[in-house]
């Protein structure tokens, strides 16, 4: 019977050293993952005994995330504070206990909380674990423009719509602004009022950031595109002639011009994209195909999440859109080129991507990473992460960016796009109207980037989008992408 | 130094470990040792030395592991229980002095030849199935979950599922010592207690919805079927038949349907029919709410555990965010607080329990102490298993209780009741003839 009772020890033993296994794969092998988990709310709540680190403004250096110190049960708890309310939210997010965390609280949560893997940022955790003070995070320090985006949220108004704005030649992220906004302040004990926004779309969704997460029609600013794609192929030039009937036929079906009344006659490439004459670029489109020019747009950007420090799903990949998901067709068959080629056919964009586009025109074909974050600081002052310019790739030849930059240039000087002239700066700019059929639900762009001059890189790209319209994208889109180039200008010229 | 002796030095530092712990706590309470954590360090000890001078008057020749052992999980028990919340801390304490009084009464009843039990073994059987099953009867017995595993008479509640468990194993000791050696011949026919006490677990899982119990139970079963007869087909018919019938009554039982996905699927990507509130949920934030709560208090622990006191289990306004954490989810809130060091010590520590208990059935001389002492071991280690393995999703979660730790009157006596089964086998097996 003792070798059966052995052996029954062995089983016993077996059972509970499972246990140690076990718990050693929960609290090792899987705690970050689980950590990481936005159901996990342990792990929330115990980072509030954490001094999180504060998120600060490019220009002025304001607070735009601050803590309040509340003693509960004999422990010092730090709440989250937004003294600039919905200013920055999308961008900023928000952490509360309840609702989980959005924005840079989310994605940056392990370097506000000095959770992050840097040996300095351990070292000091630790001491202030062993002294018995609260653990201190670390400082974000955005790209914004604090007074541009208010002028970019007062002028968006009432309308829905978003504006992001960046530095081409760095990718920083200066201005992200998306309407309607919310008061973070209110996610945690008011979020009621939040759900009760209403705005001149529906659904009104004010947490989206419509900046990065809002997917619109991008209409005539895709030509910016077509124009790019025509030039690489080298079977076009930025003289070459076409002759505009008014319309297009595609599969048999006409497809006007914006206006039909006055077709262009003969026209070179150049003035059809500073005037926007839909027929040349289906014209292009149904030559290129459709698989062409989505290569092209892919070069800038397009088929992948942008790059950002924003959460991943708060920023969606800019494409064809086909029953709710990106679609890339197999065949050029399997798309109306023609429509696609001027910005229809379910082609759907995010405004940070077409400020990447025209960005990437202006500054020669290259595209740079855009970045909202400048830099990460440790509590005694010391830089831990510095962001730097990154090139993602070259988008179009030297040669094919400075072409359709003229065109664009063209545009802002005597096309659609005159309403966006700053005096003293040469701007370059396409207005993009995006046509429901329904009157009123327009959805209408204005995409440009503005420089010192003609010959040196531009010292900002901008992208603004409203929706439901009755204007077009020259007379809603480009009065605001005026005002807010002005402002960050402004405090460039004068920091 | 003797054994008694080094008994003594082992509930000193018993001793020592829960005043530390109590310790702990205040100061991360109050900032402040409490001069009561000292006082209830020094009442912890003092109990124990009770119940040691009981132990060396009653089977001075008993194993000298067994009760430090005991006093050290009880520590554990308490300082947790008393962490949470000091009143249920205190009441623990309560139940522990009833349960070394028990043990005490046990010891001194049955100091001559606790072998006069053997007599009585099918009124064992028999009372070890009602307990079983009285929870089901209506009137007195109580859903908690969707289980019924208490039983409510008049101001009295307890789960009589515990104290079944100590009435099974003596009875199949008594039974099997007697019939092993048919049963050792492994005539079909024989197989008849097989089939009876299996479809005794089914029944309990039908009538009780309480699939952790019937696990033990028929778990205590096949292994001391096992060490009588040395036959491994019973064990793998047995398990057979087990997961057979569970395989039956999971298609049956909704109950035990959901205890099945949620341990296979505790996360969903996408919202799933909530019971709770008939919307739809993400599972983690329904039916598995509990479970993924308590795994995600474990891994707040870490290596190294937040410390005593320092645990997150409630939110900023005071709400708690995992449930039954006094009972079912000890585990995770000890592994949280001590970490990964203080969860593996406290599995060595039941891992040293189940060697002595093992230990104690091989010198035991006579059959039915032997299959008495590896039942009463093996149980030990298959609850310890069962709870702990739910926690951390080896098996489906069940609402049993982890043995001398978990907040429960009823638990503490019964484990109490186990030890001084040992106690009294090792000191027969020890003592000079």
């Amino acid at each position: 019977m003792n070798a059966r009772i052995g052996r029954l020890t062995f089983v016993a033993l077996a059972l509970i050293g499972a246990l140690v296994v076990m718990t050693t794969y929960w609290q090792a092998w899987a705690a970050a993952s689980l950590a990481a988990r936005q159901d996990n709310a342990i792990k929330r709540v115990a980072e509030f005994s954490i001094d999180r680190g504060l998120i600060f403004a490019f220009h002025p250096r304001k607070r735009l995330a601050r803590n309040i110190e509340r003693e509960i049960d004999g422990k010092t708890l730090f709440f989250r504070r937004y003294p600039y309310g919905p200013l920055a939210a999308h961008v900023v997010g928000y952490s509360t206990v309840g609702r989980s965390r959005t924005g840079l609280e989310r994605s940056l949560n392990d370097y506000l909380t000095a959770s992050n893997a840097n040996l300095s940022t351990l070292v000091d955790k630790t001491l202030d674990e062993l002294r018995g003070k609260p653990v201190q995070g670390n400082d974000v320090v955005t790209n914004l423009d604090l007074d541009a985006q208010a002028v970019a949220l007062e002028e968006l108004g009432t309308n829905c719509g978003a504006v992001v704005a960046l530095d081409p030649r760095s990718g920083e992220v200066k201005v992200m602004a998306s309407t309607p906004g919310f008061d973070p302040n209110l996610v945690e004990e008011s979020f009621g009022e939040i759900s009760k926004i209403t705005a001149d779309c529906t659904p009104a969704a004010p947490l989206l950031n419509r900046g990065s997460a809002g997917l619109f029609v991008p209409g005539s600013t895709f030509k910016v595109i077509t124009a790019s794609a025509a030039l690489e192929s080298g079977k076009y030039g930025p003289q070459s002639s076409f002759v505009d009937p008014g319309y297009c036929t595609v599969y048999g079906k006409r497809v006007n011009n914006f206006d039909t009344t006055r077709p262009y006659g003969t026209i070179d490439l150049t003035n059809a994209l500073a005037n926007s004459v839909n027929s040349v670029f289906c014209k292009i489109g149904l030559k290129l195909g459709a698989k062409q020019i989505l290569d092209t747009a892919k070069q800038f950007g397009f088929y992948e999440r942008p790059p950002l420090e924003t959460p991943v799903d708060e920023r969606l990949p800019s494409g064809l859109y086909r029953g709710g998901s990106l679609y890339y067709p197999r065949l050029d068959s399997d798309v109306d080129a023609g429509r696609m080629a001027f910005g229809q056919e379910r082609m759907l964009v995010t405004p940070l991507q077409m400020a990447m586009v025209a960005g990437a025109i202006g500054f020669g074909g290259k595209l740079m990473e855009p970045q909202v974050v400048d830099r990460i600081v440790a509590p005694g002052g010391r830089v831990i992460e510095r962001g730097r310019p990154h090139l993602i790739r070259r988008a179009v030849s030297e040669k094919t960016a400075d072409s359709v930059a003229e065109m664009m240039r063209l545009a802002v000087e005597r096309g659609t796009g005159t309403a966006a002239q700053i005096s003293g700066y040469s701007v370059g700019g396409k207005t993009g109207t995006g046509e429901t059929g329904l009157p009123g639900a327009n959805t209408t762009w204005f995409i440009a980037f503005a420089g010192d001059d003609d010959e040196s890189p531009p010292k900002l790209a901008i992208a603004v989008v409203l929706q439901n319209q009755s204007g077009t994208g020259g007379t809603t889109a480009a009065p605001i992408a005026r005002a807010v180039m002005q402002a960050i200008l402004q405090d460039t010229e004068n920091p | 130094m003797s054994v008694r002796n080094r008994e003594l030095f082992g509930l000193v530092v018993a001793g020592l470990i829960a005043s530390v712990a109590l310790a702990s706590v205040t100061i991360s309470r109050d900032a402040e040792v409490a001069a009561s954590a000292v006082t209830w360090g020094a009442l912890f000890l003092a109990l124990y030395v009770v119940a040691h001078v009981v132990v060396r008057r009653t089977v001075p020749y008993a194993d000298g592991a067994l009760l430090p052992l005991t006093a050290v999980l009880t520590a554990f028990g308490l300082a947790s229980i008393y962490r949470l919340d000091p009143d249920d801390g205190g009441r623990q304490a309560v139940w522990v002095a009833v349960g070394v009084g028990v043990l005490a009464g046990a010891l001194i009843w049955l100091r001559h030849d606790y072998r006069i039990l053997e007599s009585y073994r099918y009124i064992f059987g028999v009372t070890a199935v009602a307990l079983l099953l009285l929870p089901s009867v209506p009137g007195i017995g109580e859903r908690v979950n969707g289980v019924r595993l208490w039983v409510d008479i008049g101001p009295l509640q307890f789960q009589p599922g515990e104290l079944a468990k100590i009435f099974l194993i003596v009875f199949l000791a008594g039974y099997l010592r007697e019939k092993r050696e048919v049963l050792a011949q492994g005539r079909l026919k024989d197989f008849g207690p097989l089939f009876v006490i299996w479809g005794a677990a089914m029944l309990v899982i039908v009538q009780t919805n309480d699939l952790g119990s019937a696990l033990l139970n028929f778990g205590i079963f096949l292994a001391m079927l096992y060490v009588a007869t040395g036959r491994a087909l019973y064990v793998a018919a047995g398990i057979a038949l087990f997961v057979g019938g569970a395989a039956v009554l999971y298609n049956a039982l909704q109950h035990v349907q959901d205890r099945v996905t949620i341990w296979l699927h505790p996360w969903t990507d996408e919202r799933v029919y909530c019971a709770l509130n008939g919307g739809l949920e993400f599972r983690q934030d329904c039916a598995s709410y509990q479970l993924v709560k308590s795994l995600y208090s474990i891994a707040n622990g870490g290596f190294g555990g937040t410390g005593l006191g320092e645990g997150t289990f409630a939110s900023t306004d005071g709400a708690e965010l995992i449930p039954y954490l006094r009972t079912d989810f000890i585990y995770s809130a000890i592994a949280q607080e001590l970490g990964l060091i203080g969860a593996a010590a406290l599995l060595l520590v039941y891992m040293v329990f189940v060697v002595r208990g093992m230990r104690v059935s091989l010198q035991a001389q006579d059959g039915f102490s032997k299959l008495a002492a590896a039942g009463l071991t093996f149980g030990f280690a298959l609850q310890t298993f069962i709870i702990v393995g739910g926690v951390l999703r080896v098996v489906p979660l069940t609402g049993i209780t982890l043995p001398f730790v978990s907040y429960g009157g009823t638990s503490i006596v019964a484990n109490f009741l186990l030890l001084a089964g040992l106690l009294l086998i090792s000191n027969r097996a020890n003592a000079p003839r």
